[in-house]
């Protein structure tokens, strides 16, 4: 208490402090200023604004709020008009027609119209690195301003959920339908004009966006906050210092536990855990399965039998993290828990390694290895560091290899040029977004990150998410998910460690915090101060 | 020399320079490993190879070397230091947006260091065995000792939890707009912290260095003439000593300013201050090469002009320099 009594001090003689400092009554500026007003903090720096060319947290985050989607979705995984007041799919599933509402305006006051849907929907299909999610979408038409016909090659049940986060932001096309290319066009980060609860006021990159009120916006009495400022800071060090001297109001993402220890001792502060389960953080131990030492099954399988999953969660991690056993993180609801858990269990580990004929030297060493790891991670430092004896029990000799920043640790994973490393692979929702395009045989591709960097190819994983990326049928399609997680995890191209639980910490005068499954990456015009 | 020829030939040779600065670093930000476009696809969580490619026509990387180097010099020419890759922004805006705060923080931690470095050597010189001139010999000491980076630990430490009554990071309180004043004020208060890190050193340095040459300046003939004259003390001091104490001052303060641009990017770092230094690191992690070369380019220019100004302030406190070379 005295602790806490000591800073209340502190703060006082700040307050006067500041008074003097600025030459008027402090309560004047705090009324003007922060009347509403919810800043953010982030460590993640947006290139520009415009998520419609530009996939990642620090650009979605912003994005969303300057751009609506056609949907939302609650915390239940179900979708909600927003920009589009309906949406219906025809009986054969080879198209959806979406009614806009009448009412919704750009921030420059133009209309949003069919032609604006029809050409967000073609530029995000040819620009955005997540091709799968619309790329069966063949044609979208336009019978009048306010109805748009989207065409599908293919039934694409996955496009509910597109349309329902800033994946797929509908952008002006009077701005960007100038014959530039969209991906590297002025206006993503000056004067941005989108359809969204908030507009742009100010975008300084490396400092802050500040978002304000759009008072045109197409649902009455919303959004509550005058103001939302998203604060970048450098580490999750100094974002965690913001948020014990209030200078910021929301902590996106805390996940070291002893931050989210110190966060909850914060007097005024919230921290609830599992926001934006949608997200699905995965983070594992890929293996280079071309890579001859790594291409036999059971050599990866022992490995993966000498980790000690729990280990790693509850006594490195403080056990804030989530258990991961297969590709689909466990809040989907396609995930499957009918597959091998690959519990600690060395003698298993030997046996496999011994029928692999590996067989231990004279010194002890069956196999050397060498493990990456994502640099500037902390969380997978500790992990890398903690394989080296975890697998010197069963005869493996590993090398930690660091890598001095991302480019060159990107340059060295998507060329093959390693035999394990710590990755961190997220799932966006639906597996056609984010969690095909590790396993897919045609999506092993020399230099490009996050793609099947394992060279993992096994023909009935291919037939499985060709077919479940089209299956209407809820049950069936879950179905085909769950014997390709059952697949995946037995040929452990990667060996499952954990999903990050994001836990969100925030000011207790704010009022409502997200209820979707996106987290803060769906719009937060719902998000408002407690009265008084 | 005139004033105009000296001006003249400065420039030729700053031009010369730039020049050279320019194609060192392109070829060196070259060496290091690692692809803008591999960055860019990072950032984006992912990219195929058509995106990749695209992301390579736009910014001509996919273009020979030497051509883009050529392609670089003549846009730079124009004003044009190309378009940044990270941000997709012309550099030339964001080094404008990141040029003032930089300024702001080496401008005012100068003339901290300077001025109050000066009067603590010039009072240290006064009594040179008296215990206050030691306390400021150990203090410059200690102050030249410390790396900045770590100074600005220590403050960030002191002000973050334990005394928290002085920002430690950013140069504005995102929630205050309105008048401009108020937005000054606030500006300054963000400011006190880094423009004190980074003057500690060089104001330690000036300290030491104003107190050896007041006392090599004090026991001249001329200061024992304005004595017998009966002239005041503190005229003595601070208008016969002092302004000839001050050269070394100068000189050493125009030769430190490019220490002192990378002392400011340490302490932008450390204190989160949106200037060419967090430009430029963040530049260089993304490798968005057009920034890192804009951003060196002008500090080159910047180091340029401080020595012009330091040539034009000996002319100011020596006026015998008027005349000659």
């Amino acid at each position: 208490m005295t602790s806490v009594s000591r800073r209340d001090v502190l703060r006082a003689a700040v307050a006067t402090g500041a008074a003097s400092l600025f030459g008027l009554p402090l309560s004047t500026l705090a009324a003007a200023a922060r009347g509403g007003v919810v800043v953010i903090g982030s460590t993640n720096k947006p290139r520009h604004l415009n998520p419609a060319v530009q996939s990642g947290i620090a650009t979605m985050f912003p994005g969303v709020q300057i751009f609506a989607p056609l949907l939302t979705v609650d915390g239940n995984w179900k979708a909600h008009p927003y920009l589009a007041e309906r949406w219906s799919i025809s009986d054969d599933a080879r198209s959806v027609t979406l009614q806009l509402r009448k009412d919704a305006r750009f921030h420059d006051g133009r209309p949003v119209t069919s032609a604006d849907v029809q050409f967000s929907i073609e530029t995000v299909r040819d620009n955005h690195p997540f091709k799968s999610m619309l790329a069966p979408v063949n044609a979208i038409t336009t019978p009048d301003a306010h109805t748009a016909i989207v065409r599908l090659a293919e039934p694409h049940p996955a496009l509910e959920l597109v349309l329902t986060t800033s994946l797929l932001p509908i952008i002006p096309k009077h701005i960007y339908g100038d014959g530039q290319p969209v991906p590297t066009h002025p206006r993503n980060s000056t004067d941005v004009i989108g359809s969204g609860p908030f507009r742009v006021v100010e975008f300084k990159p490396g400092e802050h966006v500040i978002l304000e009120r759009f008072k045109d916006f197409f649902l009455p009495g919303k959004p509550q906050l005058e103001r939302i400022i998203i604060r970048e800071y450098k580490d999750t060090a100094s974002l965690l210092l913001a948020l014990e001297r209030g200078e910021i109001d929301v902590h996106p993402g805390l996940t070291e536990p002893r931050d989210i220890e110190r966060a909850k001792k914060i007097p005024g502060v919230n921290v609830v855990p599992n926001t934006g389960p949608a997200i699905g953080r995965l983070v594992w131990l890929a293996f280079n399965t071309a890579n001859p030492k790594l291409a036999d099954k059971r050599v990866r399988q022992a490995i993966n039998y000498a980790i000690d999953k729990h280990f790693i969660i509850n006594t490195l991690f403080g056990g804030v993290h989530l258990r991961s056993t297969g590709p689909i993180a466990a809040g989907s609801p396609f995930y499957s828990k009918e597959v091998e858990a690959y519990e600690l269990d060395l003698d298993k580990a030997r046996q496999l390694l011994d029928a692999a004929g590996l067989r231990p030297g004279a010194n002890g060493v069956r196999l050397a290895l060498t493990v990456d790891a994502i640099p500037g991670a902390s969380d997978q430092r500790a992990i890398q560091e903690y394989l080296k004896p975890a697998l010197a029990k069963i005869g493996i000799d590993v090398s930690v290899r660091q890598s001095p920043d991302f480019p060159i640790w990107s340059r060295r994973i998507s060329n093959q040029d390693f035999e394990l490393t710590l990755d961190s692979v997220w799932n966006w929702g639906d597996p056609v977004i984010g969690v095909h395009r590790t396993w897919l045989t045609a999506n092993i591709r020399k230099g490009v990150i996050w793609s099947n960097t394992q060279s993992y190819s096994n023909p009935r994983v291919d037939e499985l998410l060709a077919a479940a990326g089209q299956e209407r049928d809820a049950a069936r399609r879950k179905a085909l998910y769950r014997e390709f997680q059952e697949i995946v995890v037995d040929d452990v191209p990667v060996a499952f460690l954990h999903e990050v639980n994001l836990y969100l910490g925030y000011g207790k005068r704010i009022a409502e915090p997200v209820d979707n499954i996106w987290g803060l990456v769906g719009p937060l015009d719902e998000f408002g101060l407690k009265q008084g | 020399m005139s004033l105009f020829l000296l001006l003249a030939k400065r420039l030729a040779y700053a031009l010369l320079l730039i020049a050279a600065v320019q194609a060192m670093n392109f070829t060196l930000i070259r060496a290091a490993p690692g692809d803008p476009a591999e960055v860019i696809a990072g950032e984006m969580g992912g990219a195929d190879e058509a995106v990749m490619a695209q992301i390579r026509a736009t910014y001509g990387l996919d273009q020979p070397v030497p051509l883009q180097y050529a392609r670089y010099i003549v846009h730079s020419l124009t004003g044009d230091l190309g378009t940044s890759y990270l941000y997709s922004r012309p550099v030339v805006d964001l080094i404008l947006e990141r040029l003032g705060p930089t300024v702001l923080l080496v401008a005012t931690a100068l003339l901290l260091a300077m001025v109050i470095g000066t009067l603590l050597g010039v009072a240290a010189s006064r009594r040179p065995d008296s215990a206050a001139s030691g306390v400021i010999t150990v203090l410059s000491l200690v102050g030249y000792a410390m790396p900045v980076f770590w100074t600005g630990i220590l403050l960030v430490l002191l002000f973050g939890k334990v005394l928290p009554i002085l920002p430690i990071a950013g140069m504005r309180d995102v929630r205050i707009y309105g008048d401009g004043w108020v937005v000054m004020l606030d500006v300054l208060h963000h400011l006190v912290l880094p423009a004190l890190t980074l003057s500690l050193v060089y104001l330690a340095q000036y300290s030491r260095l104003a107190r050896a040459s007041m006392l090599e300046v004090l026991g001249t003939d001329y200061i024992r003439t304005a004595r017998a004259k009966g002239l005041p003390e503190s005229s003595v001091v601070y208008k016969h000593a002092l302004r000839n104490a001050l050269m070394p001052v100068v000189t050493v303060a125009g030769l430190q300013f490019g220490n002192l641009i990378s002392g400011a990017v340490l302490v932008e770092t450390v204190f989160s201050w949106p200037g060419l230094g967090t430009l430029a690191l963040d530049a260089i992690l993304g490798r968005d090469y057009p920034t890192v070369l804009g951003v060196l380019t002008c500090s080159a220019a910047l180091v340029i002009v401080a020595n012009l100004l330091t040539d034009l302030a000996y002319r100011w406190l020596d006026p015998r320099l008027r005349g000659r070379r």
